[in-house]
């Protein structure tokens, strides 16, 4: 046993990494890499090997490259920390391309100088969810998180780096996203970016200095800000200051400020009415020296934030005149008389000035916020004019006045102000681009690990066919269609009167009787003496998941066709809960969903004639469709979910690595996250190699094979009736 | 016989005579006194709705006090028949009983009948209240063959809370159109200030990081979390700190655990408590 974990021989090594990067082709010298590797015990050797391995899926250089630096890092980072940089560049290589990931791999040295030894640091990936949501309790803009190279915002969306190690414990690599999160959310709540950074630094000669003035200074004053919204991590965040410190003893505590100019600043800075133009002014009073610089302070980027905040306010001014004009179409504008939902709404007593019939911003009497008056009544906007109006205040300080004129018909332009009104379908007629589209994750398997928003999904409304075709199919299947309706009449679990229970609504006679008999004979007496009504309910949602790749042309195609409306028949008679969509797709870029039903619509002529539409069209990505779909039905109430697909084959691609095992083992972990959510997936197919396959991916059970297409509309009704009793 | 008075001993009432004695506290957030006193004037039945824990079901005590009336209440679930309402026969040393249910009781003694999350209770069972809720104001008992007739003093009141948006916790039109609607919600900041420090005993600085607190989980509302933090809650919380509980773990067992079971927002609401208190 010992023998097998000593460490691996030189030779053995060299052997190995010559195998590994094909070195009789690629050149690429792997001794340097054996010296790095022999000094290590068996353990760590596997762990690097296998690292190595992984990428070198990804890319042959990147692996090579991240071999020659992990030895260094070995010493200064946790492994877990190591594999979050390694899974980072596999990501960067698939968004931009090998320059930028082998980039990643390289800076490792930059980034050990930053992080502490023995760093437990903490990944984006681990504090994404917490933090995400922490920054949505905090008041004002939704702000989202994403990764990037700093630690800055655009006054949108709040960037951390991939991997936080800059404190020797994870628990304070944590507590320090969080207050830098909170610090970008104060710039945004506190008004750190209502300078016109283009005008306001115009007059100083060296500019980057000025704007470092300018952060340092603002940062004075968002701390007290902290401070006060914040205390608790106010506390968190001199801690962490305090750690960080005892490092850098030449700075002292960054918050004692080096020269007494800065108390001054902080004097003015630390009252709770000072605003960004305090700080503007007090510019000249500490230009040219030291700045101190707290752990938690972000990167300022005046760049990113002008571009972001120019394009948002043009945006929303424009959105918010539309939605003003909805507004006032909705309260009927004279007659406003409150509606009953409104009735009994604590609404504020008016006041006394008279307003002309237009809309007016007043601060409430609480004075948090602003409240919007139309004609001189109060109402109650939706939650995403609330959520407008707060990022106006937020940019603006007030709501302006020409902010509050409402839009005239068609003024503007929807293109304008709609964000997400690009179609998805026309994509490909034009310029091509992802608005409109979800992105989600594929599991590769020679990496172990997702491929970050590798499939671009967009959901296209089926075009309508004849909607005569389900006639035509009835009338082929008449006797069937009769004969399951029966069948599954008799399944739908009506209420039942069951006797002789211990507790009940009324008094069981019979059992009564019984009873009374039995305790004049001596013997005891039953207490089950009731009848109770059982009334159950089939609390039942199934998704159908239809293939429409391009093998399915011509009789098998019929066979779908025909199999739903059958079990659109059934299902309609049953009373579950029922949706169906097909899915096709061609490359990553391409997946497509195709809406046939949807759990909300009826079985009407348009779903008739949408499920006659269903034509061959491409390819098979299974995993991503999983994907949406299982997010779709998971948004259902109900008992039990289940999703099945048709399918006539495996999952394959437009020659693409989607064919091989990487497919299968994809579509094997989207099938996993969907148990794991409580759905039960089964397949339904009439791949005679189905076995092949099919057990490894739904599991044993959970698939079955139809020898003959022409059954499929007979049996499929017919599986359905076996899964849900 | 063990001494009624024992403090240890719960107190035994009977639902249909038994009057509130003190006057329970609560503070009115509009109108609703007097919108409930007119509706009982009328003889209308009343509709509360509103989320969970923003004073409904204290808002009834406290019109049951002033009113002077016995309050029956039923907590409807899923399971709740029709006879669990109006009544039933048991046996008893061999012979049938009738026993009335909570709703006939509060019908025959002319109480006030509140009915607690309506929706929770199946479709075919809220049907037996339509009677009773328009200008009829009779309850039929199949089984006794009986006809009730309301009391003047009767009313009946039911809640609700639309913010579970799942169709099958609607209320039918043909149950919800009999009713005078009175909306509930959190109260404003102020008052909602002024109950906390009266039901906890907080100081002001306290009471004002936990609404704080409050807000910050509304915020999160329909972003992972089904409600925000209800005053009750923040009165829970209040209690515990006010009992000399630290405030961090106060508000972690009373807010944060309370609210949902799902870890990431747990750490989520915690990191919220840290960054206050």
């Amino acid at each position: 046993m010992k023998a097998s974990r000593s460490p691996y021989t030189a030779e053995f090594l060299l052997e190995k990494l010559e195998d590994l990067y094909e070195v009789e082709f690629t050149f690429l010298k792997v001794e340097g890499l054996v010296d790095g590797l022999l000094p290590l015990d068996r353990d760590t050797q596997d762990f690097i090997l296998g690292w190595a391995t992984r990428l070198l899926s990804t890319n042959l250089y990147i692996s090579h490259e991240f071999t020659i630096r992990v030895v260094e890092a070995l010493d200064r980072l946790e492994r877990r920390v190591i594999e979050a940089w390694a899974v980072h560049a596999a990501d960067v290589f698939d968004r931009a391309g090998l320059r930028p990931a082998l980039e990643v791999i390289q800076k490792v040295d930059a980034f050990l100088v930053n992080a502490h030894a023995h760093a437990e640091g903490v990944t984006f990936d681990e504090v994404e969810p917490v933090l995400s949501t922490f920054v949505c309790g905090l008041s004002g803009r939704r702000l989202k998180l994403a990764q990037g190279e700093q630690v800055y915002t655009d006054s949108e969306t709040l960037f951390l780096p991939n991997i936080s190690a800059r404190l020797e414990k994870a628990k304070d690599n944590f507590l320090l996203c969080k207050a830098q999160v909170a610090f970008m959310w104060a710039q945004t709540r506190f008004g750190s970016f209502r300078v016109d950074f283009d005008v306001a630094f115009a007059q100083y000669p060296d500019r980057e200095q000025a704007l470092a003035a300018f952060h340092a200074l603002d940062t004075v004053r968002l701390e007290a800000c902290l401070e006060r919204e914040l205390p608790g991590l106010w506390r968190d965040m001199l801690r962490l200051e305090g750690l960080h410190g005892g490092e850098c003893v030449e700075e002292g505590v960054c918050n004692t400020p080096l020269h007494s100019a800065w108390a001054t600043c902080r004097g003015v800075l630390h009252t709770p009415s000072a605003t960004v133009n305090d700080v503007l002014d007090l510019i000249p009073q500490v230009l040219g020296m030291e700045f101190p610089q707290p752990v938690y302070q972000p990167h300022l980027n005046p760049a990113a934030i002008t571009a972001c905040m120019l394009a948002r306010m043009e945006r929303e001014k424009i959105l918010f005149r539309v939605k003003l004009a909805e507004l006032m179409k909705e309260q009927g504008f004279d007659s406003a008389q409150p509606t009953e939902e409104e009735g009994f709404d604590s609404a504020q007593p008016a006041k006394e000035e008279v307003a002309p019939p237009e809309f007016e911003a007043r601060e409430t009497q609480e004075g948090q916020g602003f409240e919007l008056v139309l004609d001189d009544k109060p109402i109650a906007p939706p939650e995403d004019v609330k959520q407008l109006m707060t990022s106006i205040m937020l940019d603006w300080g007030d709501i302006p006045p020409e902010f509050l004129v409402p839009a005239g018909d068609g003024e503007y332009d929807p293109a304008l102000y709609s964000k997400e009104e690009r179609d998805a379908e026309d994509v490909w007629k034009g310029i091509y681009h992802e608005e409109g589209a979800f992105l989600y994750g594929e599991w590769d398997y020679a990496r172990q690990h997702y491929r970050k928003n590798w499939c671009v999904l967009r959901e296209i409304e089926m075009t309508a066919g004849d909607p005569a075709y389900v006639d035509k199919v009835h009338e082929k299947y008449q006797g069937l269609v009769k004969h399951l309706r029966r069948t599954f009449e008799a399944m739908r679990d009506e209420n039942r009167l069951l006797k002789r229970q211990a507790q009940g609504d009324d008094v069981d006679i019979d059992a009564l009787v019984e009873a009374l008999a039995d305790s004049r004979d001596g013997s005891e007496m039953s207490d089950k003496l009731f009848q109770h009504m059982h009334r159950a309910e089939r609390n039942l949602a199934v998704m159908f998941m239809v293939d429409m790749s391009g093998s399915t042309k011509g009789w098998i195609n019929d066979a779908e066709r025909e199999a739903l409306v059958m079990l659109c028949e059934v299902l309609e008679t049953l009373g579950d809960r029922y949706a169906i969509y097909g899915f096709s797709g061609i490359g990553r870029k391409r997946c497509e969903i195709y809406r046939i039903k949807r759990f909300d619509d009826r079985y009407n002529t348009d779903t008739k004639a949408r499920i006659a539409g269903i034509m061959p069209k491409d390819y098979t990505r299974m995993g991503v469709a999983i994907r949406h779909l299982s997010q779709k039905l998971n948004a259902v109430e109900a008992k039990t979910r289940l999703l099945i697909t048709l399918s006539d084959g495996k999952p394959e691609d437009y020659f693409d690595i989607y064919n091989t095992q990487y497919g299968i083992e994809d579509t094997r972990q989207a099938l996993f996250e969907a148990r794991r959510t409580g759905i039960h997936p089964f397949c339904i197919t009439i791949d005679k190699r189905g076995k092949d396959y099919l057990p490894h991916m739904y599991g044993h059970a959970n698939w079955v094979e139809i020898d003959d297409v022409k059954k499929l509309p007979l049996k499929v009704a017919d599986i359905y009736r076996r899964l849900t009793t | 016989m063990a001494s009624a008075t024992d403090q240890n001993n719960a107190r035994i009432h009977d639902p249909s005579s038994y009057i509130i004695e003190n006057q329970p506290y609560y503070v009115p957030v509009g109108d609703e006194i007097t919108l409930f006193e007119a509706a009982y004037a009328s003889y209308l039945p009343v509709l509360l709705k509103g989320p969970t824990g923003c004073g409904k079901t204290r808002f009834m005590e406290y019109m049951a006090w002033k009113l002077q009336r016995p309050m029956i209440t039923v907590s409807c679930h899923d399971d709740l028949t029709t006879s669990d309402l109006v009544g039933r026969y048991l046996v008893k040393g061999g012979e049938t009983v009738w026993v009335d249910g909570p709703l006939t009781r509060a019908v025959r003694s002319g109480g006030i009948c509140y009915l607690d999350e309506i929706v929770e209770a199946r479709k075919d069972t809220m049907v037996v209240i339509h009677p009773l809720a328009d200008d009829r104001r009779i309850m039929p008992i199949e089984k006794l063959g009986q006809l009730l007739e309301a009391p003047e003093s009767f009313c009946l009141a039911i809640s609700y809370n639309p913010g579970y948006q799942s169709v099958l916790k609607e209320l039918k039109q043909s149950t919800r159109q009999r009713f005078v609607a009175i909306e509930f919600d959190y109260p404003k900041a102020e008052l909602e200030r002024q109950i906390v420090m009266h039901e906890t005993g907080l100081d002001a600085a306290t009471t004002d990081k936990l609404l704080k607190l409050a807000e910050m989980t509304r915020n999160l509302k329909g972003n992972g979390l089904e409600e925000g933090a209800s005053t009750r809650l923040l009165v829970h919380a209040g209690k515990l700190i006010s009992k000399g509980v630290e405030p961090r773990p106060a508000c972690q067992g009373a807010i944060a655990l309370a609210l949902t079971d799902d870890g990431d927002m747990i750490s989520a609401i915690n990191e919220l408590i840290g960054a206050l208190f």
